[in-house]
Formats: C-alpha cells, structure tokens, sequence
C-alpha cells in the first residue's frame, strides 16, 4: 500500500505532517512519541532574529477549540541552525522550515542563509499569523504581497516552496491562484481564524492581545470548506488544516482535495496524536482495499449538477 | 525518566473540603517518578470538549497509588468532580522541575492559599523523611474550604475568620515570624499569582530563601506550544515556561505583573 506524496524535491513517506507552531523544533516531543512515524515535520516559525512572543495571557480554551496569541516566539535563524537542525537532519523524516518575517527582504534573507544548509526538502512560508503587528496577516490578506513574496522566494530556491493561507480573507481561491501563479509548490490550509474571548467578571479579554487565533474541532468544517474551494481554484497540491484530531477528521481532507494534512492543536491534547492519526489511516486503507492512498485525494463523491453555493468562478 | 501517558482507572474521589476533591488512581511507573512540586496533565473526557487537558500537581503517593487535590472551578473540574470508582481519566507526566527540598536550609516554611495547597503533603512527606522540621502557614476562604489533610504543624489563616487567623496567609506568616525564632527558612509557596506576589516581596525584603510554584494557562505541557510564559529578571530569553522551566522557581527570578494581581 503506497502512502507516500512527492512534490518536487520534497518526498514524504506518509501524508501526516505536524503543523508549525505545534510540535516545537521536534526534539520537545520526541520522548513521547515516535517522530520518525511522521510524513514530515513543519518548525515553529522561524524569523532572522530571535522573537521573545507576546506577553501573557496567550492562550483560552473555548469550546472545542483554543485561542492562542504567541506572536511567533521563537529562537532565531542562527540558533535554529546551530542548535536545533542537527536534532530534526537526525530524526528520520522530512523537514520543512516554516519562515515568518516582516518584511519580503526578511523572507528572502531567511531563505537564502537556509539554502546553505543540508536536511531542509522545503519552506513553509508564514504569510498569515495572526498575532504580529508587523508582517503576519499583513501580508497574507494582501493577494499582491502574497503574490510578490512567492515569486521573490520561488526565484531563490529549488527545494519545495509551500505558502501557508489565512481563512481571514473574502475569496481564499484568489491568494491560492495567485501562488500557483508565481511558482509555489503547493499551498497550505488554513492558519488560525481571528478570535476573541472575554472574562465576564473582570470584563478584560482573555488574551493580553485583546483576538488571537482559534483552532482545534471548532474550525475543522470551516477549513474543510475552504479547501475544497481551494482545490476547485488551482491545480497545485493542498495540505489540509484545521481541527484534525483523528484519522477520520484526515481522511474527510483528502476527500475534499487535500493531499496531505498537517496536525496542530491534537499535538498539545496528546503529542502521540500525530502518530495515531498516521496509523489509524493506514489501518483504513487497508481495510477499505486502498493501494494508493492517492485515490483518495478528491475522491468526494458529489451528485452531477451539484456545485456548492458562494464560490467565485475561475 | 519514565513519562507516562495512558488511561488510569479512578479509585476513588471524595470530598475533602467544600468544593475540593482528592481523586485517587493508581499508576507504579508515575507513582516511581513522580517528586513533589512536578504535575501531570490531565484529560478528563474522550469528548472534545473539554479540549485540552489541565495540569494537576501529584499531592500525595502512597505505593503505587497516586493522589491530585482539585476544587471544583469549571468544566473539566466538574467532570472531574463527577468521576466515579472505575471511571476512565487521560494521565500525563510527570511534567516540570521540583521543588528543591534538598537544597541547604533550615526550617521548611510552606505557605499555600486555597487549592495552592495541592502539591505540599507530598512534599511535606519527603522532607520529614529527610528529617526537616516543616511549619505551615495555610490561607483559605474559610475554615470550610481548609484542606490540611498531610500537612505539618499548620497555621491557618481565613478570610472570613470562621477559624485560625483573621486575615491572609502572609500576614500570619509575618505574625508568626515576629514572635518566634526560626532557624534557616526556606519558603515553599503556592497558590494564586496576588498570594505569591505578596510571598514573593515578602520574602525578598527579608532576604529569606523562596521557591514559587506558580499556575498559568498552558495546553500542552511540554514546552511545544510556548503558551505559558512568565516573565524573568535576567538572562537572554525574556520570558521562561511555567510548564518545562517551572513550575517551581526562585522567587528572585521572576517578575509578576499587574495582571497577576487582578
């Protein structure tokens, strides 16, 4: 039975990634749960200097989903080459570095220093976190910006170039086709989805950032909407976001048109969830007399005539 | 170390002050491994809601027999609350740093406010093992939410007067200390963040040694998801975990904030 996807130089031996900002630089997880089993690995964003995060509270719990406000706290480009890259070179499955920045310079020069280093098969590029003043959804609710970071990246790299989507826009389609456009690889789907929660009894907002960026169960039937939009936009490969906990929420994303899913807030309820989810599907192609898991990939069976409501036409 | 992370079977779960619960289960690899001062996190439900799961300090370990102290305060303590013997619950853990019971001092001074009083009868337990005199300085609401059970030597201050001292648990502390000559302090303290803020510039002023276990908002527990920072007086980084750095700190390296007071 094949589960394996390639997409240009990056080859992953199943169709489960772990999501950026959910599994660390793989060596937090890696006694609970056997990291080697994954499709790949996205890192925490990576910016060109060190990023210290918002102040606290960053993150609410609200029903069947979570509010978070990081501001994309992570350790740096030198020392996320020094440092964490010899651990996830080492860990037996593909590496795809997730960029963020403030600027096309700042993607570009991540970019360009990542280039010199062996172990990375592709970038994600961070064009819609939520929870930055500066760069974040900035970009990736401007379809030009979008279009102008791919293509100054696409010029700069051989090895996979995927851009990762925000929901927070009218017309998703439009940023994926411009991606398509420019040279991406594939584009990711979805990021966070603006957010709010607020204390009655002391009437502040949860966050210190007043929103933050809900994820878990709660936005999974939003993101299986949206890539299926995507995936009747453009002809470039989608992963999936969105809530996935189970190998069926998996599954129900591949029908839809993604070829491979990324596990996010799962890891913080079970770090083994990740693997679970990789499991379980093998275990349903079997079952199901499945040789290439491939089949699955827009496999929603749709009666003749029946488009959904809302999309905008190529 | 051992990291457990399975379903334990609850072996039992009673009332032991108003709204407060000891919940039982019994797991030998995280009873092996568990010191005070660490927690676990805890799933309550297979649903998903609630999502994540909760950190618990260990409160006592007797055999292989594990013991969490919890009030009741919202959902997942509620479903908590509602576990019955052979009920299923999600362990995780053991998770963070521990207290420093074998560090140099004296006298233990443990100074806990309401369910803050979780993770002390255990550590209360390893430090008469060391045979270490221990004095403690209890605040609650009233007496009906005071949990003592495994504690040592306890002054107890209330709220509301209903028993002990009339007033909060640090100006006990600061009576107490007035009137009687104690020997090498070192201050254990939990409970909420307006409480060990108060501990904290206690301590200090004093120059009296002090560890602080401090609670946050946190979802995974194991340093992935960066959601449980409080900030540091010095280093590089800006801000430490409370879930892989903490829970336990000195209380000269951390800075609270208004919104702790709130």
């Amino acid at each position: 039975m094949n589960t394996s996807f390639t997409l240009g130089t990056l080859h992953l031996k199943n169709r489960v990634l772990v999501a950026s900002g959910t599994f660390g630089y793989g060596n937090e997880a890696a006694p609970y749960t056997d990291v080697s089993a994954l499709g790949g690995i996205v890192t925490k964003s990576v910016s060109q200097l060190p990023r210290q995060g918002n102040a606290p509270t960053r993150i609410a719990e609200t029903p069947s989903g979570m509010l978070n406000s990081i501001g994309l706290a992570n350790v740096g480009l030198d020392a996320f080459v020094r440092d964490k890259l010899p651990f996830l070179r080492a860990v037996g499955t593909s590496i795809i570095v997730n960029i963020a920045a403030s600027s096309v310079d700042e993607y570009c020069a991540v970019l360009e220093r990542l280039e010199d280093e062996e172990g990375i098969e592709g970038y994600e590029i961070n064009v819609s976190c939520p929870n930055v003043k500066e760069g974040g959804l900035n970009f990736g609710t401007r379809c030009d910006m979008t279009e102008a970071i791919t293509r100054e990246l696409r010029k700069r790299t051989g090895r996979a170039l995927i851009i990762k989507l925000t929901p927070n826009v009218t017309h998703i389609g439009d940023f994926a086709r411009a991606c398509e456009a420019e040279g991406a690889d594939a584009v990711s789907l979805i990021n966070t989805l603006v957010g709010m929660a607020v204390d009655v009894r002391t009437r502040r907002p949860k966050l210190s950032t007043i929103t933050g960026g809900l994820s878990g169960p709660a936005i999974k039937p939003v993101a299986l909407a949206k890539v299926y939009e995507v995936s009747k936009a453009v002809r470039i490969p989608i992963i999936g976001i969105g809530g996935i906990m189970t190998w069926e929420d998996a599954i129900e994303f591949l029908l839809v048109g993604a070829s491979a899913i990324q596990v996010g807030t799962a890891s913080f309820r079970d770090p083994d969830a990740a693997v679970r989810i990789v499991h379980g599907m093998q275990s349903y192609c079997e079952e199901q007399g499945i040789e290439d898991i491939q089949e699955l990939v827009g496999g929603l069976r749709v009666a003749t005539g029946v488009a959904a409501p809302g999309f905008v036409k190529a | 170390m051992s990291v457990v992370n399975a379903t334990h079977t609850v072996l039992s779960n009673e009332r032991v002050a108003e709204d407060t619960f000891a919940l039982r289960f019994s797991s030998p690899e995280l009873a092996a491994s568990i010191r005070p001062g660490q927690f676990m996190n805890i799933l309550t439900d297979a649903a998903m809601d609630p999502l994540l799961r909760r950190p618990y300090s260990i409160s006592s370990v007797d055999g292989d027999v594990c013991e969490i102290l919890y009030a009741v305060v919202g959902k997942g303590t509620g479903i908590l609350a509602r576990k019955r013997p052979g009920d299923d619950i999600g362990v995780f853990g053991p998770l963070g740093n521990t207290f420093g019971y074998d560090k140099d001092f004296g006298t233990a001074l443990i100074v806990a406010g309401g369910i803050g009083v979780a993770p002390f009868p255990y550590l209360t337990r390893e430090l008469q093992r060391r045979e270490r005199p221990v004095l403690t300085f209890l605040g609650a609401r009233s007496a009906a939410r005071a949990v003592t059970r495994g504690l040592a030597n306890v002054q107890l201050a209330t709220d509301d007067g209903s028993a002990g001292f009339h007033g909060t648990v640090i100006a006990c502390l600061e009576k107490y200390l007035a009137a009687h000559q104690v020997d090498a302090p070192r201050i254990f303290a939990c409970g909420p963040n307006p409480m060990l803020a108060a501990t904290q510039a206690f301590a200090i002023e004093r120059g009296i040694p002090c560890e602080l276990s401090l609670e946050s908002e946190m979802a995974c527990g194991i340093g992935i998801c960066q959601g449980c920072p409080i900030e540091k007086h010095h280093g590089e980084r800006k801000y430490s975990l409370v879930c892989t750095d903490g829970p336990c700190f000195d209380a000269n390296d951390i800075v609270f904030h208004e919104h702790h007071h709130a």
